[in-house]
């Protein structure tokens, strides 16, 4: 009798959404487990890395690999799980994009020692983590950090994405029905889970037309509930956003922060989104003006009310951003 | 000197890894616990507005991104100095105790349970939800997966989504109840309440009823005495939305009492270069090493610890079981650290019945949910702090006057309680361990119950980012005497 293909979940540096995303199928993993064995996963069940290592190459169908490469074990991780997988896939916005985690490439590795293990702590000695530390028993290891946190697919070949932070339950279920039924598989290098187009076609609000004078933050207004929140002046991602998680932000008064990452075609979500503040600026004042400084001023005036363009568009896919730093 | 590998750590949010050193005879020389990850969010912070914190803090950890969230949003209010009308308090509050239910759950029957559930020393393959449900049965696992779902979609409804809300804001919370989601509340509260009742009549059975659970929940292998920290109400009652904080000795005297903005009067940390996880512990006593006792800066704030330090619970049902969990132990805090899963459940049905007070709460359905801040920066900073589920979570940010982010501190529930876990593991360890007996994996999991008790979120405790370091290595030689010392600036 043919045993069940074997499946593996693991977390690069992440912060374990994706695997209570997982865990979210709620009855549907009873499904799951009798046409799949899930054979390691860290969070859920006991292998060991020695179980990894012993397994033969592609002797796992299918790993779901999430977080983001920032650590040396992060690398080794993804370099053993390819070797041990026939099919490898980047689970969420930190293994496709870099994620939350990769906003720490806009400040650069070098910045933080002082901050975290110096300042605000009592370090008379000024101890600080190292890679490899002798105490009296032996040597102990941690891994270092690189100098950029990167997806997953700049370290090994990746077969899928499914993107999201995290993915919603519902898609996921729908990319593991579709490994486990045996049918064919889309063109490799697919993103699944998620729709081809912008957070907006799933959004339930009206849409006119209407272009803003000026941006609001979050906190100084209360939004009106039917009316498109980027027609407010609120900064939405949704028009640089790929669809799939049913644009639920909006639905609770808040905009899309773009956590499914650009739309099929978008490489850079940031500069997307940089764009379509600029679209939808209303230029009635400017129109008609000869002084270009002025002009430069009237836009900067504008924009200026959203206090970190950067951060605010580039939350989720930053690895991917122009403005990036190396 | 030989070594036992336990890499990676498993049932539990994070990466960590255990190395034990044992000596000629075979006994444990040490052990170490070492946390191999970190991401920096206390530096890639700086400079994101202010009202992003609590959507950026969520990815700390993606099994509670709730308590960031709520942390998050308080600090905002101070921040921001605008208090949330009553009913957006209200919503948060419901909101945070359904959290809390499903999270608790979430421990018991898939993270912590299993190893009594299906039993420390079966298979490795069945010591999991799945191995539970298959020893408990479909009609109790039903339950388990229906109470993570009803709950996670109220979650989704009252915040946006089932992981990652979106709904906290300076001055209130994004959305209001309607009068016609309340019925809805209700009934799930009383479902969680019966579901709750249902997991300690299972501990009961399960654990409490077996000797030799009982008897390695009252042994030495788990005790550890420390001082307790956890949040109270003004009438000393557990409260995991807000309060004072509240530390008392391992005798039960109280040792300390504050509002988080005055944590850092009462809370230091420690590098050790082992670990990326920094060692906080209470300042006025001071570091002593990671040993037990009330000379001891070490501290923990878990279940069992906020039990310690709440003089009752504040719903009628929890009450009597920690009435009837104190009788157990004969008065006095509780330190047997394997009673955190009976604690865990405790505060599991607290929650639930909290819950329902809120759910029934006339206020919580006003439409007023939102004050709108100035826009003033509150030049002293902000700070806001909560219970979560692993311990006292505290976000400490300050904003330039355009309310961008220049500094944030960051104070976690799984990080209060880094040293204790460190201690834990060693002393299962040298109890389990001993020469010319065979190592085991099943012994090896009874080493990994020793953290497993303490719900880790090991992501969560390591959001700090160090940059490139200096290096400092010394050499000892094996009696421990430094014998060269070089450094890399």
């Amino acid at each position: 009798m043919e045993s069940k293909p074997k499946l593996a979940i693991y977390w690069s540096s992440g912060c374990g959404g994706c695997e209570i995303a997982f865990a979210n199928l709620h009855e549907r993993l009873l499904s799951l487990v009798q046409r799949a064995d899930l054979v390691f996963c860290p969070c859920l069940v006991d292998a060991k890395r020695q179980d990894v290592e012993a397994m033969a190459d592609g002797e796992l169908a299918l790993t779901l690999l999430d977080g983001a490469i920032r650590t040396e074990e992060n690398e080794e991780w993804a370099h053993l799980l390819r070797r041990k997988s026939r099919t490898l896939v980047a689970m969420g916005a930190c293994a496709h994009g870099g994620g939350i985690p990769a906003l720490a490439n806009l400040h650069g590795r070098d910045a933080l020692l002082e901050r975290v293990f110096r300042d605000g702590t009592e370090n008379p000695l000024s101890v600080v983590p190292e890679r490899e530390v002798r105490v009296p028993e032996g040597v102990l290891a941690l891994p270092g950090l690189h100098v950029r946190v990167r997806p997953v697919a700049e370290v090994v070949d990746v077969d899928y994405a499914i993107p999201g932070c995290p993915p919603e339950s519902d898609h996921l279920w729908n990319v593991l029905a579709l490994f486990v039924s045996g049918a064919p598989l889309p063109p490799r290098g697919a993103v699944l889970g998620a729709t081809a187009s912008s957070a907006c076609a799933e959004c339930g609000r009206k849409r006119s037309n209407k272009r803003v004078q000026g941006f609001r933050r979050t906190w100084e207004l209360e939004p009106d509930p039917e009316q498109c929140l980027l027609e407010q002046g609120i900064v939405c991602m949704g028009p640089a956003t790929r669809g799939g998680c049913g644009a639920r932000c909006p639905s609770v008064q808040m905009p899309c922060i773009g956590c499914y990452g650009p739309p099929e075609g978008v490489y850079d979500q940031s500069a997307k989104m940089v764009s379509t503040l600029g679209a939808i600026l209303d230029i009635a004042p400017i129109r008609g003006l000869r002084d270009e400084a002025e002009i430069a001023d009237r836009v900067d005036a504008s924009l200026d009310a959203i206090p970190d363009i950067a951060g605010v568009a580039g939350k989720f896919y930053p690895a991917r951003s122009a403005g990036r730093r190396s | 000197m030989p070594r036992v590998t336990i890499d990676p750590m498993t049932r539990l949010e994070g990466h960590g890894r255990i190395e034990i050193f044992l000596d000629a005879a075979g006994e444990v020389e040490n052990v170490y616990f070492q946390v191999p990850e970190l991401r920096g969010f206390e530096q890639f912070v700086v400079g994101r507005p202010a009202e992003d914190m609590p959507v950026i803090t969520n990815r700390i950890c993606g099994v509670c991104p709730e308590a960031h969230h709520l942390a998050a949003t308080k600090a905002l209010d101070d921040l921001f100095m605008v208090e949330p009308p009553p009913a957006a308090r209200k919503i948060r509050e419901l909101f945070y105790s359904v959290f809390f239910v499903t999270d608790h759950a979430t421990h018991f029957y898939v993270l912590g349970g299993p190893d009594f559930i299906v039993g420390p020393d079966a298979p490795a393959a069945q010591r999991n939800i799945l191995g539970v449900i298959e020893k408990v049965g479909l009609g109790i696992g039903g339950q388990v997966i229906a109470c993570r779902k009803r709950n996670h979609e109220i979650l989704k409804r009252l915040g946006g989504r089932t992981i990652h809300p979106a709904a906290g804001l300076p001055g209130g919370w994004s959305r209001a109840l309607r009068a016609d989601e309340q019925p809805e509340l209700e009934a799930a509260a009383r479902e969680n309440i019966a579901f709750a009742e249902l997991s300690l009549q299972l501990f009961d059975q399960l654990v409490l009823a077996n000797d030799a659970y009982r008897d390695l929940i009252l042994s030495d292998v788990y005790l550890h005495r420390t001082y307790s920290m956890g949040t109270v109400d003004g009438e000393d009652r557990l409260n995991f939305y807000d309060g004072a904080i509240r530390v008392v000795d391992p005798e039960g005297r109280e040792a300390a009492r504050y509002r988080c903005r005055e944590y850092q009067e009462h809370i230091a940390e420690r590098v050790e270069p082992w670990t990326y996880l920094k060692f906080p512990y209470l300042r006025r006593v001071g570091w002593k090493g990671f040993v037990d006792g009330e000379e001891s800066g070490v501290y923990a704030s878990t279940p069992l610890t906020r039990l310690n330090v709440s003089r009752r619970l504040a719903t009628p049902k929890a009450e009597e079981h920690l009435e009837r969990f104190r009788a157990t132990f004969g008065g006095g805090p509780v330190h047997h650290r394997l009673a955190t899963h009976w604690a865990r459940l405790i505060e599991l049905l607290y929650a639930a019945e909290r819950m329902l007070e809120l759910a029934r709460d006339p206020e919580i359905l006003s439409p007023e949910v939102r004050r709108i801040p100035s826009g003033e920066i509150n030049p002293a900073g902000g700070v806001g702090s909560v219970e979560a589920p692993r311990g006292t979570l505290t976000h400490h940010y300050e904003a330039d006057p355009r309310g961008r982010i220049t500094r944030a501190n960051l104070l976690v529930g799984t990080t209060n309680n880094h040293a204790v876990i460190a201690m834990s593991l060693k002393r299962a360890a040298e109890r389990l361990i001993h020469g010319g007996k065979p190592i085991a994996e099943g012994l090896l999991n009874r080493i990994e119950m020793a953290f497993r008790l303490y719900d880790p979120c090991l992501s969560c405790a390591t959001h700090a980012l160090p940059g490139e370091m200096p290096l400092e290595v010394v050499l000892r030689d094996p009696a421990g005497r430094v014998t060269e010392t070089f450094r890399r600036d």
